[in-house]
């Protein structure tokens, strides 16, 4: 088995099933109508997003695991998505402030991937991109209108800002299975996409009339599998009913 | 139309026995081909339609991208209008039931490239949307304005004003956004450009 390749999968794949998982908890909870359908929505295209990649994965593997055994089968210290990801849907400018910055990273990300020589991830990469670029037009405009809004509102959007803020600078380590699969060609080296980051995370903040942190401390681990508190319940959900009723199928 | 999908595919992804009940799901090949579809299966694969949009039927949606008889069956390769689409699914098993009434073994393989666009949508397709009251994705320009400007230039689907305003960039299933119309207070769905 590649298990570079393998692992390289999981780190993309993981913060969509783990962003996806966290948005589906909106589902009949959303603030309004249409932003509870918005954010499902998103949830949905990241659960298909996550299907390809677990799909390939699988076959990467070459045993007899499934997509469903890698999505729903593995332990906390085995998830390696980012610490931003699995953070709590607090509010709604916390989801959204949230979704804006993994959106605009999420980004940057796959107009890398689509130029891998894994013709399997390049396709991955083209087909999210028409997505993803749906979601970043949604979470950036909930920037601005919140930041922008009303007194109430824009200390909302500031307080969730400045709380994810720390966790943002994960987002460009690289693992080792990120740096072996940047070296054949087929990842995408993250630390390059920092600058182009913040440049646009901080162009639409100031278009929201937000105050850039200035924070310099900041969080990880979550690519290594050591994981904020907030992780294990969103699995304990996610799990349940594997756990409850071990190899059930519908 | 289904008000909403996304429960349904909170199921599914529990789920374990998709691999049992649609094993094309389980063989992604993502390999990129021409349209290519043998004229005598057309009619048959023209009965399917979108679960979402029965007015529709699959060939008018583009999501067919290969139908060909090789020894005794048929293979058909369609690809997804959005990575979530739950529909896709449900379109795979109505190809094979069609096929098998029309006498005719299937198989059917998901592939991602190319990725689908809206321009796969025929003009005929475009009509039955209209008709069906999901107004027919604009170009990318255009849906950039409405979706992000708020520009008014939708045509209502009900009386044709065009004196239209966006409510929600997402709609009751991933491609589409929610719209309502000034003049007639009709509210109707748009189906978003996808390039």
């Amino acid at each position: 088995m590649k298990q570079n390749l393998y692992n390289y999968i999981l780190g993309i794949a993981d913060n969509s099933l783990i962003l996806g998982q966290r948005l589906g908890e909106l589902t009949g909870h959303g603030p309004s109508l249409e932003t509870d359908i918005a954010c499902t929505n998103i949830s949905l295209d990241l659960f298909g997003q996550v299907r390809s990649y677990f799909q390939y994965a699988a076959k990467i593997a070459g045993d007899n695991r499934t997509e469903d055994d890698i999505a729903m089968l593995r332990k906390e210290r085995e998830y390696v998505n980012v610490l931003l990801v699995e953070q709590p849907n607090r509010d709604f400018a916390y989801t959204m402030a949230r979704q804006f910055l993994f959106d605009i990273y999420h980004l940057l990300f796959l107009q890398e991937l689509e130029k891998s020589k894994d013709l399997t991830l390049s396709a991955i990469a083209t087909k999210s991109i028409k997505e993803v670029s749906y979601h970043e037009r949604f979470s950036g405009d909930w920037i601005k209108r919140l930041g922008d809004g009303t007194e109430v509102s824009k200390a909302k959007m500031q307080d969730a800002i400045d709380g994810l803020w720390t966790y943002t600078d994960e987002l460009f380590h690289q693992t080792e299975a990120d740096k072996a699969m940047v070296a054949e060609g087929i990842g995408v080296d993250v630390t390059k996409l920092k600058e182009t980051y913040y440049k646009k995370v901080n162009e639409i903040l100031e278009e929201a009339t937000l105050e850039i942190p200035e924070s310099k401390w900041f969080q990880k681990g979550g690519k290594e599998g050591i994981h904020t508190e907030h992780l294990g319940y969103l699995l304990a959900e996610l799990q349940y009913m594997q756990r409850a009723y071990p190899n059930m199928e519908w | 139309m289904s008000l909403r999908v996304i429960p349904i595919f909170f199921i599914g992804i529990v789920s374990r026995s998709n691999k049992a009940r649609f094993p094309f799901l389980r063989e992604m090949n993502m390999t990129t081909t021409e349209q290519n579809i043998d004229q005598i299966l057309i009619p048959i694969l023209e009965q399917v339609s979108d679960p979402e949009i029965p007015v529709l039927s699959i060939m008018d949606m583009g999501v067919v991208r290969s139908a060909v008889i090789e020894s005794n069956i048929v293979k058909v390769e369609i690809t997804p209008t959005y990575s979530g689409c739950p529909a896709m699914d449900v379109i795979g098993d109505d190809i094979k039931a069609a096929l098998k009434a029309a006498g005719y073994h299937s198989e059917i393989e998901l592939i991602l490239a190319p990725a689908w666009t809206t321009d796969w949508i025929t003009l005929r397709g475009r009509k039955a949307l209209e008709d069906y009251g999901i107004a027919a994705p604009l170009d990318a320009e255009a849906d950039k304005d409405v979706l992000l400007e708020g520009k008014r230039i939708v045509k209502c689907t009900n009386c044709g004003s065009q004196n239209t305003r966006l409510v929600s960039q997402f709609g009751s299933t991933a491609c589409k956004a929610q719209f309502q119309c000034d003049d007639c207070q009709e509210p109707f769905d748009y189906f978003k450009c996808l390039k």
